[in-house]
């Protein structure tokens, strides 16, 4: 390496899932990445930097998959990727314990035309299932440089790095993939593959198919990977025959695709996917002995408990408590420490005014600032115990059983077995549920488990029905009332993904298919990476969208203030707040509050939502507490505080639920709960399904649809109710 | 291809060339797959992971019910039960 490149060499990794890709990726790069959404989609986007001495690599981590189709988001991302962005080597990660497999994906990778790597990955288990692989006569015969590693162990990462300096060298003294000289034209595409007859540097369809590649071939316009466009296009490829803009072009491909799959009557695809499978098998003659005995692993041995018909479902029930327990349990303190620091910091700031005075800088700093950066900082701890509790379970392998142990019962509602796992961590809270939809492969999946998952009772909703059930209902009565909610979350998300499932996701079901890795431990290394760079984009991502919120929602809650002379308004709470209706006549600070509340744009909105929620029994003090609830769903309690003009109140203040029942009947109190279930989510879940599900429209979608939905239930129940002769306040003073 | 069908014949005695569904095929026995009724994308996604026509597999679990693991070209696929009654082999 005499010779300095002046440039960074851009390098994409590709491989199939589960194929250790992620791993090598997070050895290769260590923490230095960023983590985002390819735009519009669902599909988790990676990049890196590698510097080694003068060398200066970006990486590119592509999704996982199995081909390069035009089926799946992933591999539409995976493909487009690599056609446009056009990286100076492709390292392919592949399964050395299941190569022919992983080499279906190197075909296609191969017929790209880029500068090519195989990392032959996991060559410990291949070595201990009694597989033998030559790597250096692969090597040879695919023309590319074969490096070995072990992932989980970090070995041959630097001979990774030194092979790709090695290609990128190469392309700088030879300029142009070698792959232009074969497309130069008919005449010589055709003198190359006599040339190259024995050899496997691209794969060889026979005479027949060739001639085919050859006529498409001729109508394309674009110069660049004409030999993979035209595999794609004689496959059927829809996106890319749409890619094409001349109609003649596409109908002349269309008419050679159909006259292809009538000359081998069968599909043009299977057919050319079995010709790949042929000439992997032909490649790997002599390169992979395979022992003869097929035994039975230690992954199948776990496996006869794992995903055991009877005992899967508990095994995985005990891991899911733990990951539960991890998060919450060990979360929790940790999250009040942060809160109680906040709480602390608040005050001290507040101290730097003198008692009494009202300023509306102090305001912002303490309610708005801090109560903003505080509500993202205290989800933190649970963010990173969870994550780090599903990397885990990825890691190890053991998510695709649990995904396998209940699809049973989630494939009735329509969903994948994996949406299993976020719906559980949607109890304790759906920004991390939300987050944790990204182990679905699915774009249809995971946006179905999100647009559902608010409805899973998360904790911040627990205040609520803590104030209002011993308000509204006897003690023996208050199990069964928290059951009935908790339940009510459940069966509504199960209907709804069943709803969505056949209205808007409708089409063919998606197949319930899916490789199980053998099981392995993973690297401390990696783990860690996968955690912190979650956490780090929850924090900044979410973290400013979810700060701006706080500050509006202070602002709605905040101003205007009334004036002096503002008559406090009709069917205000007289009780609370004595004779007095002019505001600059107010005394009392809990009054004051009140009245500046109801002055405040949430009040406002508040009374005029009133015409809008008055047929689901609320008014517009139920409908100014939920505005601010908006915020964070607890927050409703407080708002309710300050509306009743108690001051400082929290989900068991007595004098909070001796106002509420004097005004409200039990069934409008269950009601509140219920909307407060169902209606919109937090600004933190808004946030974070914007930025998960890629576009605002799928967070808009969220919250008018779950209120809309909030709405009709709340409307039912309160109007049945009503009928039932359910609607009289009971409660006395 | 008639040639492979000869061969597949005389190695499995037992099942002289019967085709049926995947999802029939018991825990422990060995198949030939013949073909796959379904759309393209069914197909494109099985033959990506190796399950095309002419493939030796593994049936590792089938318990009766819920999804079941077969084992091709060295790896572990689950299959979901109503793809695998659409799979016929031999």
């Amino acid at each position: 390496m005499t010779k300095t490149l002046d440039k960074t060499i851009t390098v994409a990794v590709a491989g199939n899932p589960n194929s250790g890709k992620t791993t090598i990726f997070n050895n290769l790069t260590g923490s230095r990445q960023r983590v985002g959404n390819y735009p519009g989609v669902t599909v988790e986007w990676k990049e890196g930097t590698v510097r080694r001495g003068d060398l200066s690599l970006k990486l590119y981590d592509l999704p996982g998959t199995y081909s390069l189709t035009a089926y799946s988001e992933e591999e539409l991302v995976a493909r487009d990727f690599l056609i446009k962005q056009q990286p100076d080597v492709v390292v392919n990660v592949l399964d050395a314990s299941s190569l022919e497999r992983n080499l279906y994906l190197t075909t296609e990778l191969m017929e790209i035309g880029l500068p090519l790597i195989l990392v032959l990955n996991m060559t410990d288990v291949a070595r201990d299932r009694g597989l033998t692989i030559d790597a250096g006569l692969l090597a040879r015969r695919l023309g590319v440089p074969v490096v070995p590693a072990v992932g989980n162990r970090n070995q041959g990462m630097d001979d990774i790095i030194a092979a790709v300096a090695e290609v990128a060298f190469r392309q700088v003294s030879l300029p142009g993939p070698a792959d232009q000289c074969r497309d130069a034209g008919p005449g010589l595409a055709s003198l190359t593959q006599v040339a190259t007859g024995g050899n496997f540097h691209r794969v060889d369809y026979g005479n027949a198919v060739e001639a085919r590649l050859e006529t498409v071939s001729q109508l394309l316009p674009d110069a660049r990977h004409r030999r993979w466009q035209s595999i794609k296009l004689l496959e059927g490829d829809e996106a890319l025959l749409e890619s094409i803009p001349d109609p003649g072009v596409r109908a002349r491909i269309t008419a050679e695709s159909g006259a292809f799959a009538k000359e081998v009557a069968e599909d043009s695809d299977t057919v050319l996917a079995r010709l790949r499978y042929d000439f992997i098998g032909r490649l790997c003659h002599g390169v992979l002995r395979i022992p003869d005995r097929s035994e039975r692993t230690l992954s199948d041995r776990i496996d006869r408990w794992a995903m055991h018909p009877l005992w899967g479902v508990p095994i995985f029930l005990t891991l899911m408590y733990g990951v539960f327990t991890l998060t919450f349990g060990l979360g929790n303190p940790i999250m009040n420490l942060i809160d109680h620091g906040f709480v602390r910091l608040a005050a001290l700031i507040s101290g730097f005014w003198t008692e009494g005075t009202a300023s509306p800088l102090r305001s912002l700093l303490v309610e708005g600032i801090i109560g903003g950066v505080g509500g993202v900082i205290v989800f933190l701890p649970n963010i990173v115990l969870l994550f780090m509790a599903i990397a885990v379970l990825e890691g190890t392998g053991y998510m695709a059983r649990a995904a396998f142990v209940m699809d049973r019962f989630m494939s009735k509602v329509g969903l994948h077995g994996k949406s299993f796992i976020p719906l559980l961590i949607g109890f304790g809270c759906t920004v991390p549920a939300i987050m944790a939809t990204r182990t679905l492969e699915t774009r249809r999946d995971r946006l179905i488990t999100m647009m559902v998952l608010p409805l899973m009772s998360c904790g911040a909703r627990l205040p609520i029905y803590a104030l209002m059930i011993p308000a509204f209902f006897a003690p023996r009565w208050q199990g069964p009332i928290l059951w009935i909610i908790y339940v009510t979350g459940i069966v509504l998300a199960l209907a709804g993904a069943r709803f969505l499932r056949a209205t808007l996701f409708r089409g063919e079901t998606t197949p319930f298919l899916m490789e199980l890795p053998p099981y392995r431990i993973p690297t401390a290394g990696s783990l860690l990476v996968q955690m912190w760079t979650r956490a780090w984009l929850y924090a900044k991502k979410a973290g400013t969208v979810i700060l701006g919120a706080s500050i509006i929602l202070w602002f709605l809650t905040f101003y205007p203030k009334p004036p002096a002379d503002y008559k406090v308004p009709e069917g205000f709470d007289r009780a609370a707040i004595g004779s007095e209706t002019r505001f600059g006549d107010l005394t009392d600070p809990a009054a004051i509050q009140s009245a500046e509340l109801s002055y405040s744009i949430a009040g406002r909105v508040g009374r005029i939502l009133e015409t809008v929620i008055e047929p689901i029994g609320f008014d517009w003090r139920i409908g100014t507490a939920l505005v601010g609830a908006m915020a964070a769903k607890e927050v409703f309690v407080a708002q309710m505080g300050i509306v009743f003009a108690v001051g400082e109140a929290d989900e068991t203040s007595e004098d909070l639920r001796t106002r509420l029942r004097d005004r409200y009947s039990q069934l409008v109190g269950f009601c509140i709960m219920l909307f407060a279930l169902i209606s919109t989510p937090c600004v933190a879940t808004f946030a974070i399904t914007r930025q998960e599900a890629g576009s605002v429209k799928w967070a808009l979608a969220q919250s008018v649809g779950l209120t809309l939905l909030a709405w009709i239930v709340t409307f039912t129940v309160y109007q049945g109710g009503l009928l039932l002769g359910l609607g009289s306040v009971m409660g006395g003073p | 291809m008639k040639a492979d069908k000869a061969d597949m014949a005389r190695e499995g005695p037992e099942s002289e060339g019967m085709t049926m569904p995947l999802s029939m095929v018991h825990e422990g026995a060995k198949a030939v797959l013949r073909a796959v009724t379904g759309g393209h994308e069914m197909r494109g996604r099985l033959a990506a992971m190796g399950l095309l026509p002419g493939i030796e597999l593994e049936v590792i679990r089938n318990s009766g019910h819920g999804p079941f693991v077969v084992g091709v070209k060295g790896s572990r696929v689950v299959i979901g039960r109503g793809m695998a009654s659409r799979i016929e082999v031999e």
